[in-house]
């Protein structure tokens, strides 16, 4: 149980161990050879009363969790069954005990009641009672970064439309997912995005700049001009580069997350993916190594609905993605994506669950896909216009944030408009700087297939510039040789 | 019915051939296996590769009732279109939608074919086939070797586009057929035009062994021609000779074709004599065609997407030297992608590009 003996070092984290009096009970118990007590319990209100201190409070009923571990039953402590064995109440096999029961009853596919979904605000953007406060200067960035995220979205999208990048993939409905969960973590938290979360990278200071590069695939970008556009990564920022292939990333994230647990670090891995990633074999191999590992890493899932064309009801038959949890042994949670607040208040306790028990969370997050899947793709040709339209709309989680801040009186029509002005002009020099800027040169076309150039790629090298010799013509001119 | 008709349609030159071979619920005799020493020269409509794709499919469909299709997003077209209005036609049970996860396709198609279906399975990209790779190797490659032919999967066809774009980058313009090479048991096949990819499909379809059919999306729109709308089959394994030549032999497959035939056009300018060989099926491939053209012009060009180094170049290279050693004027040129990672803004200076090619075959022939 590493979580007894972990010190932590940060002082957060500290002072939620020291309110979890039933977390260090259990621990003890969980020596103890029997069926029921190898229970650890942990308090979620505790952990929310903690969040209290910074900005947050959860006025949740407390929920106490079981943890067990399915031990095998040695020989020896099963003496006293052996000379009862007609009367056995349980099964004693390799992977502990289970209770007979004379009944033949076979678990139904589907639970009575669908998980719930946890939100704080509700569709007009109010708290729900009890609810939960946020300081002043976190909402205000967080809703600084979901517009400015839709309205980057908004552009990129129009410049590979206009032809000037030549791929695009947008956010737009799922900003929140983006900022909230961003905003919930601390810069040390190792991020290990799909390709759909780049407000992460936003929140954590990734400039427009660095994001109009990219696209522009010009020498200004990080990762040389190699990958297509929206594929960003930022050693600096902590967020793994992104591939374009579907859920491979996720146990890369638990391998991350073990190392922050054997480094001791205060700090857990956070990978994202979508409903259409979930059916890849990598989700239950991560899911799982995850909870045997007992790794501190948080699963993100942006259920939006759609993977491509593809909806849920042809993806899974489960109530979605967090019923998974409990049978890999990991606790989850099921948030309603559009709710700034809920995500972050969730997402935050996650990690705290994550780093103090060093055990994974599965979070799914209830959303819609509102753009196209990409801009390879007309998503009007398999779903209904209206359904698009209630969600950009009547659902928009940037809309139902901003009457949150804007009842707190902490932001307003003008602050809006200079917010959006500023973002866009910064924007468009941003993209007319890019789009000057020239392509990387073509020495990086060599380096980083290895750590150093081998001596067959040397050879193509030369032969590649002895041919760009003889037929300039055939190569475009922005690239500095 | 459909066969019969399709039959009275077949035109003279085409031969009838029994295909029966196959336990399906139907046989192919209706379709015609056109020989390869004949030329497929009734016309059709002038239809893009993606249409011809599709028309193979409807077929493939309408005349077996055991033969499915199904991949990530077919239900709605597919992301390319290649398998539009065949869920409406054939219905969700023989069309559909499978969550994504390629390995989960491929092993659901092996069993599918065990049972005497023809599984026809789409990977949307051949960038993502790699999480079926287990599927494809150990699994549908050996099913028939490992039971003593108790059981196969001769009827799983994986079509999947692959290759250069132009934006690709890494994950959507890779050329993975070599890999599939290396292993015994499955077939290759690379259709270069909307005729072929037609015919060749319909024979991968009912062709009694697994089968991995490489499309070049470059080709789906950009390829257009004439592609007759019966029921016809081109055969495996059988190299085309597209354009004859003396001086120099060209091999390739797929897209690739298109670039090799101008550079022999340029070639040609410079009074050099190409023959250009469609290679089709990259295994078990003909050796005997690119043997026999090779002994005719004495040098040889071989020229694909894929890195050169271990692609199926280097084993067309080392075949033809064991068997036409003494023949040779000059070294086996190959004309590559380079050995790296397909690189987005550097695809122009990646590919093997017209001029490359012309370069390299002026070099041979000076040699």
């Amino acid at each position: 149980m590493a979580v007894c003996v972990r010190q932590s070092r940060n002082s957060i984290i500290n002072h939620v161990k020291a309110k979890m009096g039933l977390l260090g009970l259990t621990c003890l118990s969980s020596s103890m050879p029997s069926l029921n007590n190898d229970h650890r319990t942990l308090s979620a209100a505790s952990l929310a009363k903690d969040l209290r201190n910074q900005n947050s409070v959860l006025e949740n009923k407390p929920i106490l969790y079981r943890t067990r571990r399915f031990d095998s039953t040695k020989p020896h402590q099963r003496s006293g069954v052996q000379s009862n064995v007609a009367n056995s109440q349980f099964l004693d096999f390799p992977g502990g005990k289970v209770a007979f029961t004379s009944e033949m009853r076979f678990i139904s596919e589907s639970p009575k009641e669908r998980i719930p979904c946890y939100r704080v605000l509700d569709d007009d953007g109010q708290l729900i009672e009890g609810g939960i406060n946020v300081g002043k200067e976190i909402a205000v960035k967080m809703y600084s970064d979901m517009a400015t995220l839709q309205t980057m979205d908004t552009i990129f999208y129009d410049a590979q439309r206009q032809g000037r990048i030549s791929f695009y993939l947008t956010t737009i409905g799922e900003e929140a997912i983006n900022i909230a969960s961003a905003a919930a973590l601390t810069i040390d938290d190792f991020v290990v995005p799909q390709y759909r979360e780049p407000g992460v990278l936003l929140w954590r200071g990734f400039t427009l700049e660095q994001f109009a590069n990219q696209c522009f695939s010009n020498r200004g970008d990080d990762c040389r001009g190699r990958q297509m556009p929206i594929h960003y990564g930022s050693k600096k920022l902590n967020y793994l580069t992104v591939a374009s292939t579907i859920a491979s990333q996720l146990p890369h994230a638990v391998g991350v997350a073990y190392s922050l647990k054997m480094d001791g670090k205060d700090a857990c891995a956070v990978t994202y993916f979508g409903d259409g990633g979930s059916s890849e074999g990598d989700f239950h191999a991560a899911l799982n190594f995850a909870a045997v590992t007992e790794a501190p890493v948080l699963f993100i899932c942006r259920n939006n609905g759609w993977a491509i064309s593809t909806p849920t009801s042809d993806q899974f038959r489960s109530d979605g993605i967090v019923v998974r949890g409990e049978a890999y042994g990991v606790r989850s949670i099921r948030v309603d994506g559009n709710d700034t607040l809920a995500l972050y208040s969730a997402v935050r306790t996650a990690r705290e669950m994550a780093i103090c028990e060093q055990r994974p969370i599965l979070i799914e997050a209830m959303t819609y896909r509102v753009g196209h899947h990409s801009t390879s793709d007309d998503s009007t040709k398999y779903r209904p216009v209206d359904e698009i339209e209630l969600w950009r709309s009547a659902r928009d989680p940037i809309t139902r944030f901003r009457k949150w801040i804007e009842s707190n009186g902490w932001w307003s029509s003008e602050a809006e408009s200079e917010l959006r002005s500023n973002v866009r002009k910064q924007l468009l020099d941003a993209i007319q700087v890019a789009e000057r800027t020239e392509k990387p040169p073509l020495v990086d076309m060599f380096t980083d297939v290895y750590d150093a150039v081998p001596s067959n790629l040397s050879e193509q090298e030369k032969w590649l510039r002895e041919t760009i010799k003889i037929h300039p013509q055939d190569y475009p001119s922005d690239f500095p040789l | 019915m459909v066969m019969s008709t399709s039959l009275r349609r077949c035109g003279r030159r085409l031969v009838f051939s029994v295909f029966n071979n196959r336990e399906f619920s139907t046989t192919c005799q209706g379709s015609k296996v056109i020989q390869h020493h004949e030329q497929l020269q009734e016309t059709g409509k002038s239809l893009n590769l993606c249409s011809a794709i599709n028309q193979a499919l409807h077929i493939a469909l309408e005349t077996d009732p055991r033969s499915y299709v199904f991949g990530e997003d077919v239900s709605f077209g597919g992301v390319f279109r290649c398998t539009k209005g065949l869920a409406e036609k054939f219905g969700k049970k023989r069309v559909f939608n499978t969550p994504l996860c390629e390995q989960g396709i491929v092993g659901f198609g092996i069993g599918l074919a065990a049972m005497d279906n023809r599984a026809i399975a789409e990977i949307q990209f051949a960038d993502y086939i790699f999480p079926a790779f287990d599927q494809i190797v150990n699994e549908a490659a050996k099913f028939r070797y490992r039971s003593g032919n108790q059981f196969n999967c001769g009827g799983l066809t994986i079509r999947t586009p692959y290759g250069a774009v132009g934006h690709g980058g890494h994950y959507h313009s890779q050329s993975p057929e070599a890999f599939f090479c290396h292993v015994p048991g499955i077939k290759v096949v690379v259709p270069r035009s909307p005729r072929e990819a037609k015919g060749l499909l319909l024979s991968c379809i009912r062709d009694t062994n697994p089968v991995i059919f490489f499309e070049p999306k470059w080709l789906y729109r950009l390829a257009v021609e004439e592609v007759p709308e019966h029921d016809y089959m081109l055969p495996l394994s059988e190299a085309e000779v597209i354009r004859e030549g003396s001086d120099i032999t060209l091999v390739g497959w797929g897209a690739q074709l298109s670039i090799m035939e101008q550079a022999c056009f340029d070639a040609e300018k410079e009074g050099i004599s190409c023959e250009l060989i469609d290679l089709k099926t990259l295994i078990p491939w003909d050796k005997e065609t690119v043997e026999t053209s090779v002994r005719k012009t004495g040098r040889l060009l071989i020229s694909h997407e894929a890195p050169v180094t271990g692609g199926f170049g280097a084993e067309i290279s080392a075949s033809i030297v064991e068997r036409c050693f003494l023949r040779l004027e000059a070294p086996v040129a190959r004309i590559c992608g380079l050995d790296t990672p397909f690189p987005l803004v550097f695809e122009p200076f990646y590919i093997p590009t017209k001029n490359k090619i012309v370069d390299a075959i002026k070099a041979t022939v000076n040699y």
